[in-house]
């Protein structure tokens, strides 16, 4: 099983759920007004959403900002920590990866899948 | 007269009563928070569309919280720029509280820049996790990140977690979980049963000082015994294995100096761990605003501040995490002195005496956890050659002692460029510090303690943000 949101139903905050719809590398997500995007991919059963230098999977680590594994395009706008930005309604987010190293030995920012 | 302006940087429990005792001495506050809501790590709200009508219930203290955020947001005196980060600090004057350059959300972000008469840095600190095999996986969270999820948004990290680490923030971590609806299969904590025991019973007037946060562990336990969550002391989490995610993970007992226990390796199925070796503080803007630092060795190094909270920077006051790791409780007291005193208050005002008590009980306290969960040094017992250390990078156990080792590499910035450790996104905020661990272990001189958080810039900014001109927030 994966992660997932505590039921508004059984929830003791008692809170109110409204949902935001965004697409996920083109894909439709569902979550609910107030979620990080890193709180909706979880939410959906995604874990990983970035590939690490050598292609290892990465998602969430720090949770506040801290540690940039969960970064993410949103709707074009690159590196962006999923942790930190809340979900808008139409948001298109995309996954990102980092290069290898370039022959001359500059190595890229992260940068949108293709 | 016009009024002494205090830039407050940090909105948790030492950045609020740093706030709060400022405006009460009759100063103009700017209150910032790169967070939307004001509470930091251990009031972390719930976001507005949530619309939560109980949020207190999952806060130790939410009354007392509540009523000092509604004063100090809704003072006439206070502008609260919440979603504002501040990315550098400026001295252009040496006698003078440094400028502060903040960037409000937004693409691009707004820049600006504060003038204070004063400056508060309250920003925390964030989780330590030591390296181990596997701890890049997926699902494998720091332990304050299942905390932030499961308290700031209802996402429980897993199904199945086990937490892992050392100190006694793994209890309320394994309790949210609970709360969430996780099953816990164990709660690991390192440090062995006698240390823990010694550490926390010794001196006991101590503890009886600290009832609030005495009483939020013993909720904590119950909580987990009523459960029949396994507590078990003196075992560690050695490996996290799984095929693109975390499937389960391998505990080992480990002794005092936390070498392994040959043989007494376990495997646990989880789809989720949660990891936390104590904390790190925060220390970039206290670097770069030029403040001393006290502390020999890489991990523990904080801000040295004196018995007004006053750092070594003309105009620049610290408290909470980023002077020790204390808890709530002293973080609050130290914000109120320190917010006090930047705002000119009398020095002689009758409530400082009791603060600063509170301040000197969270210390003693804060003394006597890090006592019972010490890092055990032998830790990297635990690597392999291939294990990440630099999770940006990937860069392995191998090259940092490689480079440790090579003469032509014992410097820390050229063994940066050769293992490329600490150069990735995070700007070695999750490895430097071990880095300079292994490395002062390995041999390699690296004389400047604060080193590691040396980041001129505390947050990235984007250079369409740089080239826009700067608002003028206070003139
Ligand atoms: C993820 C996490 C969760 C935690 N949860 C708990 C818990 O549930 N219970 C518990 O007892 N302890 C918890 N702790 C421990 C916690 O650090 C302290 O108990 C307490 O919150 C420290 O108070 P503080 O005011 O020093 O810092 P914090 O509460 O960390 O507040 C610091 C604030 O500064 C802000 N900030 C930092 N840098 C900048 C910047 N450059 N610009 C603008 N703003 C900035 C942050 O957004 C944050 O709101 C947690 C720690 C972490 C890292
Ligand atoms: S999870 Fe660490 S920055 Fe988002």
């Amino acid at each position: 099983m994966s992660p997932r949101l505590v039921p508004a139903g059984s929830d003791p905050v008692r809170r109110t759920e409204r949902p935001v719809a965004v697409t996920v590398d083109g894909e439709a997500v569902t979550g609910i007004a107030g979620q990080t995007i890193a709180g909706l991919l979880l939410a959906s059963g995604r874990r990983a959403w970035r590939t690490g230098p050598s292609g290892a999977r990465r998602g969430v680590f720090c949770g506040i900002g801290v540690c940039f594994d969960c970064l993410v395009s949103v709707n074009g706008e690159q590196d962006v920590r999923a942790c930190r930005r809340r979900a808008a309604d139409g948001d298109a987010v995309s996954t990102q990866n980092r290069r290898p190293p370039e022959a001359d030995g500059i190595r890229q920012g992260p940068e949108e899948a293709s | 007269m016009s009024r002494r302006h205090v830039v407050v940087v940090g909105a948790g429990p030492a950045g609020l009563a740093a706030a709060d005792a400022a405006l009460a001495a009759g100063a103009r506050v700017t209150l910032v928070d790169s967070a939307e809501r004001p509470g930091g790590q251990y009031h972390r709200m719930l976001p507005d569309a949530y619309e939560a009508a109980n949020p207190e219930v999952l806060h130790h203290g939410w009354a007392a919280f509540d009523r000092r955020v509604r004063r100090v947001l809704a003072h006439d005196r206070c502008t609260w720029l919440a979603g504002t980060s501040v990315w550098a600090l400026e001295r252009e004057d040496p006698a003078r509280a440094p400028l502060v350059h903040v960037l409000g959300e937004g693409s691009p972000g707004r820049r600006g820049v504060l003038t204070p008469d004063a400056l508060v840095l309250a920003p925390g600190a964030h989780d330590r996790v030591l390296p181990f095999p596997g701890w890049e996986l997926p699902g494998v969270f720091t332990a304050g990140a299942a905390q932030a999820l499961a308290k700031g948004e209802r996402v429980a990290v897993g199904e199945r977690v086990a937490v892992a680490g050392t100190g006694p923030f793994l209890l309320p971590v394994a309790v949210s979980l609970l709360e969430a609806g996780s099953q816990v299969a164990e709660v690991l904590e390192a440090a062995g049963g006698a240390r823990v025991t010694r550490g926390w019973l010794r001196r006991p007037w101590e503890l009886a000082a600290q009832a609030g946060k005495t009483g939020e562990l013993v909720s904590y336990t119950a909580a987990l015994a009523r459960a029949r969550v396994p507590y078990l002391l003196g075992r560690a989490v050695v490996e996290a294995r799984g095929d693109g995610r975390v499937e389960e993970i391998v505990s080992a007992r480990v002794r005092a100096d936390w070498s392994v226990v040959p043989g007494s390796e376990r495997v646990t199925a989880v789809d989720a761990v949660c990891v936390g070796h104590g904390f790190t503080p925060r220390l970039e803007l206290l670097v770069a605003a030029g403040c001393a630092v006290r502390g020999g060795t890489p991990d523990a190094v904080f801000v040295q501040v004196d018995d007004d909270q006053l750092t070594s920077s003309p105009g620049v006051y610290a408290a909470g995490e980023v002077t020790g790791i204390a808890g709530a409780p002293a973080s609050r007291a130290e914000g109120a002195v320190a917010g006090w005193h930047a705002a000119g208050g009398a020095p002689s005002a009758r409530p400082l005496t009791a603060l600063r008590r509170g301040r000197d009980q969270g210390r003693a306290f804060a003394g006597r956890l890090a006592a019972a969960h010490p890092i055990g040094r032998e830790w990297p017992g635990w690597l392999r050659d291939d294990t990440v250390v630099c999770r940006c990078e990937e860069s392995d156990y191998a090259s940092v002692r490689a480079a440790a080792g090579d003469p032509a590499t014992t410097e820390a910035r050229v063994a940066k460029l050769g293992t490329r450790a600490g150069l990735g996104p995070c700007q070695g905020r999750m490895c430097a510090v071990t880095v300079a661990e292994l490395r002062a272990r390995l041999g390699a001189p690296d004389a400047d303690a604060a080193a590691p958080h040396r980041r001129p810039l505390a947050e990235p900014v984007r250079l369409g943000e740089l080239a826009a001109p700067a608002r003028e927030y206070d003139g």
